[in-house]
């Protein structure tokens, strides 16, 4: 074809875009690394959330779906989890309670991946005392 | 049954399986999660510029366009100026309707025998839609992927996120929970445009006839990339944060194996790798070679231009007037008329 040019610039078009995310990430300098959580000293002194952390990493959102559903249609507010401990179902007052810094907690890793909750369209965040 | 589908399927299912033993039972995670990524990108690369220029080098002496319309003629005809240009600006209104709108397919027929076998060609529809759905779903998801890649995420990405799961959908019984997080409509057309286009080779006798295992592997290959997808998603969930750190991490050369993530995911990275790589080397090359389609992309104006063959040689010619200086004489003398006397 006596386009040559033409499709060879198309083609360095094409893997130029291609490849952007190697070339942000090379010359951004940003470290992959993912963000870190601060937890507060009442969080550490709890050493274990609700349910073990691992399930917690990725199955908070369900509980606390089914958390909203217990309390808001059935009046149900006690949480029994898998070691027969007992909790107030309760966004505010029992996971706030601990993780209070929502900053530099939850929001952390939402940002990281691009996740927007919709908790936070009703729920207030207590301001610190 | 077929052996076309059957062994496409097989195949899938059998990398599928390589993926999970790789990881679970023989713990060749470095393999999997590093090399084998690298290796398809690499893979990809060289394969679409080799395709590319192999393409680039091969003559196309005269045009071919496949016109579907009136072609440029006398002032009082009305030429069909994108399905059939003679401009080049007409061959790009006409490349760029292909490739956005998939024109030609919108034309395609489907031939049946109607009442006393009489053959009727009916317009049918729905492969164009479903091609369609299939081919915007993909880039969407494509597209969202992105948020892996980059920190932060850049804003188009989080704008085709709000508009993906502008619908909400949220369904939770104690054994078939979907809804968190946010379900993204875009895996969902792209799992149900496949699953018709498969429907649609393995259903239609015509269709199923002319269909090869390299038409069915592809549609597996990307059924079980979107299923597991959808499943990693809203079922068996992963761990986001490790994962986007790993997909970082091999965005920028230093590449760590992802630590604590269900097995889902590596059948999932594998089977993206395998498309990737395998990409280049099949009909799903089309991608590029859309572009360079000589019956696509050259304008219509074979009579209106000389278009010379690039490998003529000199051709030596005897003109008529040197012809006739040769043989005046003699062909006075035997009474054929000449156009100079002298």
């Amino acid at each position: 074809m006596k386009n040559k040019r033409l499709i060879l610039t198309g083609l360095i078009i094409f893997f130029a875009i291609v490849t952007v995310p190697l070339w942000y990430n090379l010359f951004s300098g940003k470290k992959p690394a993912a963000p870190e959580l601060e937890y507060t000293a009442k969080a550490k002194a709890a050493k274990v959330c609700v349910e073990p952390t691992a399930f917690m990493k990725v199955n908070h959102m369900e509980l606390l779906y089914m958390w909203r559903e217990s309390v808001v249609r059935k009046g149900e507010r006690t949480y029994v989890n898998s070691n027969g401990k007992k909790f107030n179902m309760s966004l505010t007052n029992t996971c706030l309670d601990c993780h209070s810094n929502k900053d530099k907690f939850c929001d952390r890793c939402h940002e990281y991946s691009s996740v927007r909750p919709y908790c936070w369209d009703c729920h207030n965040v207590k301001e610190k005392e | 049954m077929n052996l076309n589908y059957l062994f496409s399927f097989t195949v899938v299912v059998a990398l599928a399986m390589i993926a999970w033993a790789g990881i679970d039972v023989w713990g060749l995670n470095g393999l999997f999660c590093i090399a084998v990524p690298y290796v398809a990108a690499i893979l990809f690369i060289i394969g679409f510029a080799k395709k590319v220029l192999g393409w680039a080098d091969s003559y196309v002496p005269f045009r071919i366009p496949t016109t579907c319309g009136q072609e440029k003629s006398l002032p009082w005809i009305k030429q069909n100026k994108i399905d059939n240009p003679s401009t080049t600006t007409g061959v790009v209104m006409r490349m760029f309707f292909e490739i956005v709108l998939f024109r030609s397919l919108f034309r395609n027929t489907k031939a049946k025998f109607k009442d006393n076998y009489r053959l009727s060609y009916r317009w049918e529809i729905f492969l164009w839609v479903a091609a369609l759905a299939f081919h915007y779903a993909f880039a969407v998801v494509v597209l969202r992927h992105l948020r892996f890649f980059f920190e932060p995420v850049p804003q188009f990405v989080q704008l085709l996120e709000k508009a993906d799961s502008f619908f909400r959908f949220e369904f939770f019984a104690p054994f078939f929970k979907i809804g968190l997080p946010g379900v993204y409509l875009s895996g969902f057309v792209l799992l149900g445009a496949l699953l018709f286009l498969l429907g649609r080779r393995i259903f239609l006798g015509q269709v199923r006839y002319v269909s090869l295992a390299s038409d069915y592997f592809p549609l597996f290959l990307i059924i079980g990339i979107a299923a597991s997808g959808i499943l990693m998603r809203y079922f068996a969930k992963v761990d986001v944060i490790a994962i986007k750190e790993f997909a970082m991490g091999l965005a920028s050369l230093h590449p760590k194996v992802p630590e604590g993530v269900g097995a889902i995911f590596y059948v999932h990275l594998f089977l993206v790798s395998v498309l990737v790589a395998y990409f280049p080397y099949s009909k799903l090359m089309h991608a590029g070679g859309i572009f360079l389609s000589p019956t696509r992309n050259l304008a219509n104006n074979n009579r209106e231009k000389r278009h010379i063959n690039p490998w003529n040689y000199s051709v030596k010619t005897h003109t008529y007037e040197e012809y006739e200086e040769e043989f005046r004489e003699k062909m006075i003398e035997a009474g054929i008329p000449v156009e100079k006397e002298q």
